[in-house]
């Protein structure tokens, strides 16, 4: 009779939390998929080619940081610089482009110039110990700035038309960006890394608690360092692909993308404690918010109102679990009671 | 785990030697400035101009400003939005509430595109960054203009300037200079660094401050307020404190003149720091007559709004194409011949005075 109480008090919240993290990003994804099939019936000009290649097109760079970020929050920790990362990785591709260098030894440099943002980041993190959000916050101005100092005023628009086709275009008449292909490899790179390798597993183990998983002998601070420096060198990539995209190299490229990044993240249901949290529910996350940015402007709702929209759904989205928790803990306790309850009767075998 | 972060680094490394690599092997074969700016072509000529046509009627023109909610651009889309009801015509406006957010400029153009829109009138946050949804929304049948502040040339047809970037720059050097009596440090409070209008007015300003008459005026510090009425208040703030003998200040901005004036006003150097500048008669009307500013420029935003609006209606009714020489006919606005690179000039801007400024609303 004690086994079962036992059994009744310690299992129902650790399902219950198992359960809420399942749930929230099946909610996401069933949000996204209703949103989906309510735009291409009802919304004008949603479903074609041109409009959904648009709507991929502006979501990339999101998505795209988000693959990294999605592992770093799973860590424990967040990197707010990735804006000005790619603000900056732009800024010295405009700047190098000016000073006549190969475009094809720019895109190498920038990435290399990721690696370096990283690993400033990383080795402030774990060799210092600082809290990730208060280096990041510090980075995130100091990597601007310096993109103002190498590029200034400048926007640099003339690169090459087949990178900027690349960068812009869609394959054939199918709705596609080129640049899209680049992102499912890593996306598929990034699933298996998180959801089917020792490295996903650790990353786990670290955010859900450090020193357990520093005693279960992994390397917290180096695996960190490499998070660090992934989301460096993608950030980066993000900001060459920013700057092909939209034509234009300009230190202030993608200010305030991290914001959109971590609204996605959060919004697909990634814990910000760490240790929870899918992929599959991040990628949701992000094309949930921008279907409905793209949604939201065929309809003409004002780009006030878009922000409010978004606002409200992420302040849903981070209470939402909350919640959902703390009511299948209560559930818990009023059964574990019940079950107490019942001990001093005769028990039912 | 020692595994993983053991392949992290080394696939760090391995990333380092691809760019050494790659910095090596193209250094000199890859694409750069100047092999790219060969192969550009010249802009296509497209269609003729038929001056005599007849002004279509029941077409969207949609107004995308900077920065939605900027009164300048409200009163300025109002202009667009007098001249459509009149000439027939429906008019929207759409935008972001940053003017700095070209990402989401981007999207609005495609959005308009999408919704098969007849015009766009825009006002661009950057020359460049617009320029594939514009060429696209061309592409697609959509006439387009840029109004206020231009894109590059080949992205759209035809360009709507207030006055010219010169007029505007020299003249506000001529003001400042008069009120200052032609002595002393003076500062410029502009709005973002990448303003495109700003910073080419800015350049006429030091071209003009080169002239012998000048010789006594020194331009100590360019601020940058960002449109931002606070971040605009403060920079005032910090540009007399560095520079105590600051005889005056120029904003070629509305917002930033408008910060400027009120900081003036409750702060010692009332009267004694002269500013001036381009802003708006309803903004400036109590710093004129409180005696913190003695006079400032402005082009009518609501013409200039009601040009953009003629100027889409002609291109889409193929009274023009945007070509240089062609003329059009803007109901009250009179005449205006398009000229080089398919720029159509306002023309010269309006001082205000404590004499003159109870005859402006807007």
């Amino acid at each position: 009779m004690s086994d079962t109480t036992k059994n009744a008090s310690a299992q129902p919240p650790a399902l219950a939390r198992l359960g809420q993290a399942v749930r929230w990003d099946t909610a996401v994804g069933a949000l996204l998929l209703t949103l989906l099939i309510c735009s291409f019936s009802f919304v004008d000009n949603f479903g074609n080619a041109l409009n959904l290649s648009f709507l991929i097109g502006n979501t990339l760079p999101i998505a795209l940081i988000a693959l990294p970020m999605t592992m770093l929050v799973v860590s424990g920790e967040v990197d707010l610089s990735v804006g000005s990362t790619a603000g900056l990785s732009g800024a010295v591709m405009g700047a190098l482009w000016n000073n006549g260098m190969a475009i094809e030894t720019i895109i190498p440099l920038c990435l290399v110039l990721g690696v370096v943002c990283g690993l400033v980041n990383g080795l402030l993190v774990t060799r210092l110990g600082l809290p990730s959000l208060a280096v990041t916050i510090g980075t995130m101005a100091a990597y601007r700035g310096i993109a103002q100092i190498i590029l200034g005023s400048d926007s640099v628009t003339d690169f090459p038309t087949q990178y900027l086709d690349f960068g812009a275009g869609r394959i054939g008449s199918t709705f596609i960006p080129y640049a899209a292909i680049p992102f499912v490899v890593l996306l598929v790179v990034a699933v298996l890394v998180l959801h089917a390798t020792p490295i996903g597993r650790s990353l786990f183990a670290t955010g859900s608690s450090e020193d357990a998983a520093r005693f279960a002998g992994i390397r917290v601070k180096r695996l960190k360092l490499s998070m660090f420096v992934t989301t460096g060198v993608i950030s980066s990539l993000t900001g060459v692909f920013w700057a092909l995209h939209y034509a234009s190299a300009r230190y202030d490229n993608a200010t305030g993308l991290e914001l959109s990044v971590i609204a996605a993240v959060l919004l697909g249901g990634i814990d910000f404690d760490g240790g929870k949290g899918t992929l599959g529910g991040a990628i949701a996350g992000v094309l949930l918010l921008g279907t409905l940015q793209n949604v939201m402007s065929l309809v003409n709702v004002s780009a006030q109102s878009q922000i409010v929209v978004t606002g409200v759904l992420l302040v849903i989205s981070v209470l939402a679990p909350r919640v959902g928790r703390q009511v299948a803990q209560a559930r818990a306790r009023r059964r574990t009671a019940s079950a107490t309850a019942v001990v001093p009767s005769p028990g039912p075998s | 785990m020692f595994s993983a972060t053991a392949r992290s680094v080394r696939l760090s490394a391995a990333l380092a030697t691809v760019a050494a690599l790659a910095l090596g092997a193209t250094a000199c074969s890859g694409t750069t400035k100047d092999s790219a700016s060969k192969e550009a072509g010249p802009a296509a000529a497209t269609g003729k101009a038929d001056p005599n046509s007849a002004t279509k009627k029941g077409l969207t023109v949609a107004f995308l400003p900077k920065q939605v909610n900027n009164p300048y651009f409200t009163t300025s889309d109002n202009g667009g939005k007098k001249a459509l009801e009149e000439l027939g015509s429906t008019y929207k406006e759409v935008g972001t509430s940053s003017g700095t957010d070209t990402s989401g400029q981007v999207s609005y153009v495609n959005t308009l595109t999408q919704q098969q829109v007849n015009a766009i009138a825009v006002s661009a946050q950057d020359p460049g960054a617009l320029c594939t949804s514009l060429k696209q929304a061309m592409k697609n049948g959509v006439s387009v203009v840029t109004y206020d502040s231009d894109t590059q040339t080949d992205c759209r047809q035809v360009f709507v300037s207030q006055a010219s970037a010169e007029d505007l720059g020299r003249t506000q050097i001529q003001l400042l200079a008069k009120q200052i009596g032609g002595k002393g440090e003076i500062a410029i409070l502009s709005a973002a660094q990448t303003a495109t209008n700003q910073n080419t007015w800015i350049d006429f300003m030091k071209d003009e401050l080169k002239k012998p008459e000048y010789k006594d005026i020194k331009l100590v510090k360019t601020a940058y307020g960002d449109d931002d009425a606070q971040k605009s208040f403060q920079q005032t703030q910090g540009l007399l404190q560095e520079h105590p003998n600051l005889k005056g200040i120029v904003s070629p901005t509305t917002v930033g003149i408008k910060a400027a004036a009120q900081y003036l006003s409750g702060s010692k150097y009332k009267g004694k720091v002269k500013l001036t500048g381009l802003g708006t008669p309803n903004d400036m009307r109590a710093y004129v007559k409180n005696g913190t500013v003695e006079g400032f420029e402005l082009w009518d935003p609501a013409k200039l709004g009601a040009l953009a609006a003629h100027t889409a209606v002609a291109l889409q009714s193929g009274q023009i194409t945007g070509a240089e020489g062609e003329t059009f006919k803007a109901g009250d606005l009179g005449s205006f011949t398009i000229g080089k690179d398919g720029v159509v000039s306002l023309g010269v801007p309006t001082v205000f005075t404590k004499d003159n400024i109870d005859q402006f609303q807007f």
